[in-house]
């Protein structure tokens, strides 16, 4: 049924319908009205049977979901920024013991400073925990990733994160195709658990594991991510020809076909760059866009094939390695390591990304007068003027309440 | 596309009147996207809210910059927040207030613009009226759809219908049919001054 919803609303209704068992959540924003849409679906007793566990952090919100995942439930939780470092020891236990656990993570920025605004540090830290990472471009493929994260789980035994752009998908209010229960069940059989904790026959999970074998346990879950490769695309077509949509698989191109230069991205900011480059091609620029909506594992081969032919390569980055540069641009360079290549670190902590920055960006890159790390937007007065302070008075304090000083009234700002 | 920007304080319904707003072009079969710039959220302090509507899927979500139209629920803010930036000469814009634009200082500043499109509507008496609450969004909305013709009054009343129940859908709805009444009187006025 087609809806005016908010995609928090809908990523909630998505998950009831794949009838999880063991649903534990900690509050935390802009995760917070997913898991509060899906506790009202328990508690009017709409979602039956499931057990709604009110956890008293993150760390045991995912310990609780290991549990229940172990003993063969479908379990599910939702989180972000630091809700999801915190839980960090216990997000690779869940990869480590292959339990195909399900989480939303709304991608938000890590402090410090606090910011509870949208950016994809949160999800990027912990890119090598071994699970599989799909990133939404809008709330329809936010709600459709979480049927497929379920089935591309439990298929593989690893767990998956869905990741969706904090505020700007989880409280934008814009149309979903919600499908039926029936379809739902047709598409999503039930969970089939490869290892169970069963009092009938009784066996042990999680053993210390020596140097005798852990290469070849951590092996295997490599190669399970690496089979991942093939099933998101796969389980993608299958979702394709059931609700005829597409949704999910592993990378999605926009106009690459004869596109010079292509810009590569995740999540929600696309939507702005394909507006961007239609206008540019309008233009003459022969430019394209290339989604990667599953980063782990990376695509590395698909986007190799998409990009091949392209003189230049731009990757708008939502996070960034302190001390290094771009995440993304080191994935793609991996995959595509001879063609020129821009890293574009954009959007943080909420950072509005508008279409006329972009199409600046664009021009400069068609002319490869960008260097090769790009902040976009960045306020080079407000740095001057800190490294000023810190270069004149030892005791110069604060840089973020320096910073805020010197920008006076920030309510007043609109973008 | 046309693009609407509302702003207010906490506690006014800034965001749910953007929501509803796109809830009630989605019953009219278009395109919407309504989406808040969260601030700290505190009640009184400023918030600015989103709605998009077209009759193609909308992709882009920048705030909006350019608005063909601004809601204004709380007059205070006019002089505090640059909360005109970027609305064109043919924009329109509807303000919460029982003073008229002379009074709030604003009326050399409306002179630049198509004056049967920039009206004030007394929203927080009408909420006061109707649901005994200083919330003015409905009636801004009902005044909405009389000003810009953007949505009918009756998909403002669905999608307030949808939100709330009771007593407070009933006081919304009469909120918004009142404001939709008195803006479309308003600008009967002012078509009959321009035409004599």
């Amino acid at each position: 049924m087609l809806r005016q919803i908010e995609g928090s609303r809908a990523v909630a209704d998505a998950v009831a319908l794949c009838r999880p068992e063991v649903i534990c959540a900690y509050p935390i924003s802009p995760q917070t009205h997913i898991v509060e849409g899906l506790a009202e679906l328990v508690k009017s007793g709409a979602l039956a049977p499931c057990e709604f566990v009110n956890v008293e952090s993150e760390f045991a919100a995912m310990s609780v979901a290991i549990g229940a995942s172990a003993a063969g439930a479908r379990a599910y939780t939702a989180t972000a920024s630091q809700g999801l470092l915190y839980m960090t020891e216990a997000v690779f236990n869940a990869s480590g013991l292959g339990l195909p656990i399900v989480m939303t993570v709304a991608n938000r920025a890590i402090g410090a400073p606090i910011n509870i605004w949208n950016d994809h540090s949160d999800s990027m830290a912990l890119r090598d925990a071994g699970w599989i990472q799909l990133h939404a471009e809008t709330n329809q493929e936010a709600a459709d990733l979480h049927l497929q994260a379920f089935r591309i789980a439990e298929e593989l035994s690893t767990p998956v994160m869905v990741c969706m752009d904090g505020f700007v998908l989880t409280h934008a209010w814009e149309r979903v195709d919600t499908p039926s229960q029936e379809q739902v069940d047709a598409f999503l059989p039930p969970f089939e658990p490869r290892q169970v904790v069963d009092p009938a026959a009784p066996s042990s999970i999680g053993a210390m594991v020596g140097p005798e074998a852990f290469t070849e346990v951590r092996y295997l879950a490599h190669a399970r991510l690496m089979e991942a490769l093939d099933l998101v695309p796969d389980v993608a077509d299958r979702f394709a020809e059931t609700f005829g949509r597409n949704s999910g698989g592993l990378i999605h191109p926009y106009r690459t076909e004869d596109a010079d230069t292509i810009v590569i991205a995740l999540g929600s900011v696309l939507g702005t760059i394909k507006d961007t480059v239609d206008e540019l091609r309008e233009g003459g620029m022969r430019i394209g866009v290339l989604g990667i909506t599953c980063f782990r594992p990376f695509p590395a081969d698909a986007v190799r094939a998409a990009v091949a032919h392209a003189r230049r390569l731009v990757v708008l980055e939502r996070a960034f390695e302190p001390g290094v540069g771009g995440i993304v641009t080191q994935n793609v360079t991996m995959a595509a390591p001879a063609i020129p290549i821009y890293a574009v670190v954009a959007g943080l902590g909420g950072r509005a990304i508008p279409k006329t920055s972009l199409a600046g960006l664009f021009q400069a890159a068609t002319a490869d007068q960008l260097k090769p790390l790009t902040f976009l937007d960045l306020d080079r007065s407000l740095i001057d003027r800190e490294l000023g302070r810190l270069a004149a008075d030892r005791r110069s304090g604060p840089s973020a309440e320096n910073i805020l000083r010197d920008l006076g009234a920030v309510a007043s700002r609109i973008g | 596309m046309f693009e609407v920007r509302i702003h207010g304080r906490g506690g006014q319904g800034v965001v749910t009147a953007a929501e509803l707003l796109s809830v009630a072009a989605f019953a009219e079969g278009r395109h919407a996207q309504a989406f808040p710039s969260f601030g700290s959220e505190r009640m009184g302090a400023p918030v600015v809210a989103f709605c998009r509507i077209s009759d193609h899927a909308i992709r882009t979500r920048e705030p909006v910059v350019r608005p063909d139209a601004l809601i204004i629920q709380d007059a205070t803010l006019l002089h505090q927040v640059d909360v005109f930036q970027g609305l064109r000469p043919e924009g329109y814009l509807l303000v919460n207030s029982a003073k008229n634009f002379e009074q709030l200082g604003l009326g050399e500043f409306v002179g630049g613009f198509r004056r049967e499109r920039i009206l004030v509507v007394p929203a927080t008496e009408m909420a006061m009226t109707h649901l005994g609450r200083p919330v003015p969004n409905a009636a801004l909305l009902g005044g909405f759809a009389a000003l810009s013709g953007l949505v009918q009054l009756r998909s403002v009343i669905t999608a307030f219908a949808g939100r709330f129940a009771g007593a407070l859908a009933y006081g919304n709805i009469a909120a918004a049919t009142e404001a939709y009444g008195f803006v479309r009187a308003e600008r009967e006025e002012l078509a009959r001054a321009q035409a004599d």
